[in-house]
């Protein structure tokens, strides 16, 4: 059974359906990405899993649990944890305290200063940071801090959402390859991506959202040849 | 010189009630961005139930004096805060997603409902508390006569104060409810119960405005129905002074504005303070509008 399944998700915002039943899986382990233009929906499915917004019709099953009822910080604490468009670090807190937050359902203290350390090894930026305002750091250790601060959560299931958004294509790069290296600790990860080339190259399987709908699902190396994709997607 | 002082002391004590009432409107302010306008009613509420409480259980009786006025103080400071969370729950949950304005019309009929309350129940007459409540030391300071009662009401203010600076800046609740403020949606994806922090919020300010009402009765020694409109006003230029929203400005901005009226009071004229006070509020909102500080930090995008 998937870790994650969504069934014909429909949300409107107002009077306006953006989501037109939405269906997707991810299964424990994988890298799952999701590939659109602007206003396809994609961050609004990331929301929709988190209960920042809520469907109106449809079903999200994690590890058997409907979730749709549930208030979204009940979500977290099943294993399910975001990191946000636009990262929305809390600019006038320090570094350390936005990765404390992140760990607010964690009751087991000595488990998260490990995850803390581990967060450091992954991005030594934001240990040479700790007592810095989030505020004032880069854009690029903004997006270490929300992926950071997401995976003080102690996550199974980790959203990202746009990580590589504004960020030169050499960090585009490094944070590509800490989402490896954390999959590799077993984090399952769903990716909402515009930069398709370098997520493809990193997921397993992808799905392609266009206004609303799911219009293609394969395996990422499928999606990376096919002709449309490499259309509309990677630049020719 | 020792009129400075002594003026000085009496702003600072006026400034800590303003502050403990600001407070309430900084922090609902922070988490909702919302003005609270019942506010200054449960300030004055918090006056009238340390009347009653003290009158009717006859506490001075059983106890010593500073335990029974301490016993009265938490009472009141609970039942305030009590009565705050039930206001948020009644007046201000069910239009969460309703508009702005609508929120701010049913905070301003709030406040028309606990004053008329206040009013049916007490009558519309002026209240004394009684006289035996007044500490009536004096406290000797470089040969200043000091009275008791001004310096314990700066003491109370200041510990509520420093209290309440430790629990946000330290805890893990006052965390979340600095997180809350700063971004609900990105708290909500920490796992922070949002809701929880709002009633949370509803019971800490109006906590500490019953607080001040009740410090206001033992200071001045009298009360009226209407007294949480005028506290409440000055509560809330003193919030926006600080910069609304900033848990450490409703405080600097409470202490200011206590010792700009008293100095003002004492050197120009008594009847000036009012105007004195807001023409500070005028000048700072021309200078630096977000107060003085409010954005300590600007958020890079």
């Amino acid at each position: 059974m998937a870790l994650l399944t969504l069934s014909d998700i429909r949300v409107r915002y107002g009077s306006v359906e953006v989501l037109h039943g939405i269906n997707l899986h991810v299964e424990e382990g994988e890298i799952v990405t999701i590939l659109g233009a602007n206003g396809a929906g994609k961050s609004t499915t990331l929301l929709s899993i988190s209960g920042l917004v809520r469907p109106f019709a449809g079903e999200i099953m994690f590890d058997g649990t409907p979730l749709l009822r549930l208030p979204s910080h009940e979500v977290v604490g099943l294993g399910i944890a975001q990191s946000p468009e636009g990262r929305r670090v809390f600019g006038t807190m320090s570094v350390l305290e936005n990765l404390r937050l992140g760990a607010f359902c964690i009751r087991d203290r000595a488990r998260s200063e490990r995850t803390l350390e581990w967060i450091f090894d992954l991005f030594p930026r934001l240990l040479e940071r700790r007592e810095q305002l989030a505020g004032t750091l880069s854009g690029g250790e903004q997006q270490m801090l929300a992926i950071g601060r997401a995976l003080m959560a102690e996550p199974r299931l980790l959203l990202l959402d746009e990580p590589s958004l504004g960020l030169a294509p050499l960090l585009v790069r490094s944070i590509f390859e800490t989402v490896r290296a954390i999959n590799r600790r077993g984090v399952t990860v769903l990716l909402v991506e515009q930069n398709a080339r370098a997520a493809l190259k990193l997921a397993t399987r992808g799905y392609v959202l266009e206004v609303g709908r799911v219009v293609m699902a394969d395996r990422a190396e499928n999606l990376l040849a096919d002709a449309s994709v490499r259309e509309a997607y990677l630049g020719g | 010189m020792e009129q400075f002082f002594q003026q000085l002391l009496n702003g600072l004590a006026v400034g800590g009630i303003y502050a403990l009432v600001a407070l309430g409107y900084t922090m609902v302010y922070g988490v909702l961005k919302l003005i609270n306008f019942a506010h200054g009613d449960l300030f004055t509420i918090g006056a009238y139930l340390g009347l009653t409480l003290l009158a009717s259980c006859n506490l001075s009786g059983m106890l010593p004096l500073p335990v029974a006025v301490l016993a009265v103080f938490v009472m009141v400071a609970l039942l305030a805060a009590l009565i705050g969370f039930l206001l948020e729950r009644a007046a201000y949950r069910p239009l969460r997603n309703a508009g702005r304005l609508s929120a701010v019309v049913s905070a301003l009929g709030a406040s028309i409902f606990f004053q008329n309350a206040v009013m049916l129940i007490y009558g519309a007459r002026v209240y004394v508390y009684p006289d035996f409540l007044r500490p009536d030391f004096t406290v000797h300071v470089f040969g200043m006569a000091v009275p008791g009662v001004r310096l314990l009401v700066i003491a109370a203010s200041v510990l509520l104060m420093l209290g309440l600076s430790a629990f946000i800046q330290r805890t893990r609740t006052g965390a979340a409810i600095r997180a809350v403020a700063i971004d609900p949606g990105a708290a909500r994806l920490m796992g922070i119960n949002v809701d929880r922090v709002i009633s949370l919020v509803f019971l800490i300010g109006p906590g500490l405005g019953g607080a001040a009402g009740l410090m206001v009765g033992i200071y001045y020694g009298q009360i009226d129905f209407t007294m949480g409109w005028s506290y409440g006003l000055k509560a809330f230029t003193a919030a926006i002074l600080g910069g609304i929203g900033n848990i450490p400005g409703a405080m600097l901005g409470g202490l200011l504005l206590g010792v700009i009226e008293a100095l003002a009071a004492g050197y120009i004229a008594i009847a000036w303070k009012d105007a004195i006070a807001f023409l500070v509020l005028i000048l700072i909102l021309i200078i630096r509008p977000t107060g003085i500080l409010g954005e300590r930090t600007a958020d890079k995008l």
